[in-house]
């Protein structure tokens, strides 16, 4: 395991002992496993026999801006999909907001941003208001097609990606900085606890980029939203987030990001890379 | 009253193809949408294996074909999900599976005969009053279980990890669309026969999806879309004493290329439009900076 792992693992409720900089973490306080939005426990997932990833142990925890770092393959995208549910870990835990992930209900409290959906790539006839209300979807109801809309909430949600002058375009029809922003909308109708994203910004321009981040940004700091970010691009990592896990199968380096260096780097990547640190006094742009 | 209605065989063929046109699009629009149109394909063999199957034993064939999709649908499902085979792989094997068991047993009971080229052709002559009750009852079951499930049945065609995480149950709303696919396959094929059924589940949503907004639009314009070439694939159908199958699924292509031809003329003038507009604005915009005050200048500056 590695030095920087900060979670006391066990049945009882964990002692968070991560010297985090983030200014909304509970820095040295006892979480209940409910507060803590996810948990890798000794997680290791194999394909064919093949292990994907191996023997992850670390934990996220309430209005961090985790990023998940790592090259092509190493298992990024798995390791968001363990934490949602939609794999099932071939041995060790798994633990969303205390419970198993894979058998997971309350999911009004999470929030998931896929690189690409499958309709994005389609006809798929739906306006962008149509799809954030998705948001609203609160679990079966037989008379769903009758029940009032709460549209206040998707008001706000698309306000808040800037996305309201487009709530009426076909989503086919968008920019991929567009989609992401809209499933954003999406996911913040629900107002939830933990927003997920898988490579957000891949195939955004960089103004586009930049705007995206500066919205998550005031997510997380603003609405104390704990954001987790799978992405390849170190220098955007290194500006937004306050934590990184860098994952190339195992777990290379987890910890701040002022702590990651140019040795943590060159391991994950498997060449020489250096580091030019930002100072973590220095606000965010 | 048109020579068409003083027989009763027809009147049941175009009541059949109105319930069949109205329901095989419905369900074409979340097959479409997912690009899992091959699945209607697969279980028409299916059901054409039930139809051999049935003709040997003597059975309702029906209820066979029926049971038989059924079957095949939640094994797909299953295979599927538990990502035992790739989904295509899942889905050629049980099409040629069940077209090998239908040829196999359809040259045991003596090779093709007129009850079998009218399940495989779709025939005006041989849709029953007990059929149309099947169809009838398909039809409010479809209805009822899309106007329950409109918002799950929308999330998991937009996305189905999405849809997972927002709490709905995708597994098993992908098995009740995958046996009422089934259902309505069975129930279409005296209408249009098995081999043609695939066409009646997708054609008119490609035509749906050109020229309608909103999910929900699309799935009503679908199936009205479906009732008309259906019925006028039937009408055509009797004049022309031609096998109802194809004439419904050429009418459906007829409409198609229509719509593609008119969509993409509209396009062409848009753009046309398009460029105008910007050679004007051009031109305006060089006439302005020689000192032109023409009133066309201003307006044309104000749409910018």
């Amino acid at each position: 395991m590695p030095e920087q792992e900060s979670v006391t693992l066990g049945d009882t409720a964990p002692v968070i002992e991560t010297e985090s900089h983030n200014i909304t973490a509970h820095s040295g306080e006892n979480l209940r496993p409910d507060q803590i939005p996810i948990r890798f426990a000794e997680t290791w997932f194999s394909y064919n026999s093949e292990p994907v990833v191996r023997d992850i142990n670390f934990a996220i925890t309430p209005g961090e801006f985790a990023a998940i770092l790592g090259p092509n393959g190493s298992g990024k995208t798995t390791l968001m999909k363990l934490a949602l549910g939609l794999l099932k870990p071939t041995s060790g835990r798994v633990l969303l907001f205390g419970e198993p992930a894979d058998k997971f209900t309350d999911w009004h409290r999470v929030g998931y941003v896929p690189q690409r959906t499958h309709a994005t790539e389609s006809r798929f006839p739906a306006s962008v208001r149509e799809i954030v209300n998705f948001g609203s979807y609160t679990g079966f109801n037989p008379l769903t097609i009758f029940k009032r809309k709460d549209s206040n909430r998707v008001d706000e949600a698309m306000e808040m990606a800037g996305i309201t002058h487009l709530a009426n375009r076909r989503v086919s029809d968008l920019s991929v900085g567009q989609q992401q922003r809209m499933l954003i909308a999406r996911s913040l109708v629900r107002r939830p606890d933990l927003l997920v994203m898988d490579e957000p910004v891949a195939g955004v321009d960089a103004a586009g980029e930049e705007q995206f981040h500066t919205m998550v940004r005031r997510l997380n700091r603003e609405l104390g939203i704990t954001i987790v970010m799978v992405s390849h691009d170190i220098g955007a990592v290194m500006r937004e987030a306050t934590t990184i896990a860098c994952i190339n199968r195992d777990i290379v380096f987890h910890g701040p990001v002022h702590q990651l260096d140019a040795q943590a780097l060159s391991a994950l990547y498997g060449f020489p890379v250096d580091v030019l640190l930002h100072d973590p006094e220095h606000t965010h742009r | 009253m048109p020579e068409i209605f003083q027989y009763d065989f027809m009147n049941r063929a175009i009541i059949g193809s109105v319930l069949v046109g109205a329901t095989a699009p419905a369900f074409g629009v979340f097959l479409v949408l997912r690009r899992l149109s091959l699945i209607a394909d697969t279980l028409s063999h299916v059901a054409l294996a039930g139809v051999a199957i049935a003709l040997i034993t003597k059975t309702f064939a029906p209820v066979v074909a029926l049971a038989a999709t059924t079957g095949a649908a939640v094994s797909i499902e299953e295979l599927r999900m538990r990502r035992l085979l790739p989904g295509d792989a899942a889905l050629a094997v049980f099409l040629y599976g069940a077209l090998a068991v239908a040829v196999v047993l359809i040259s045991i009971a003596d090779g093709f005969n007129s009850t079998l080229f009218s399940y495989l052709f779709g025939s005006v002559l041989t849709v029953t009053e007990t059929d149309l009750w099947w169809m009838a009852s398909l039809a409010v079951v479809i209805a009822v279980f899309m106007l329950m499930f409109s918002s799950e049945l929308a999330q998991i065609t937009f996305d189905p990890d999405l849809a997972r995480i927002n709490g709905v149950r995708v597994h098993l709303l992908n098995l009740g669309l995958a046996v009422l696919t089934g259902a309505t396959i069975t129930v279409s094929m005296r209408v249009v026969g098995v081999l043609l059924v695939g066409a009646l589940i997708v054609i008119p949503v490609l035509i749906s999806l050109r020229i309608t907004k909103g999910l929900t639009r699309t799935v009503i314009t679908s199936s009205l879309i479906g009732v008309l070439v259906a019925v006028v694939g039937m009408t055509i159908a009797y004049y022309a004493d031609i096998a109802p199958g194809g004439s419904v699924v050429l009418s459906a292509i007829t409409l198609l290329v229509i719509v593609e031809l008119g969509s993409f003329a509209k396009r062409s003038f848009d753009r046309s439009d398009h460029n105008s507009a910007i050679d004007a604005h051009t031109h305006a915009h060089d006439s302005h900076a020689h000192g032109s005050d023409d009133q066309s200048d201003h307006d044309l500056h104000g749409h910018r």
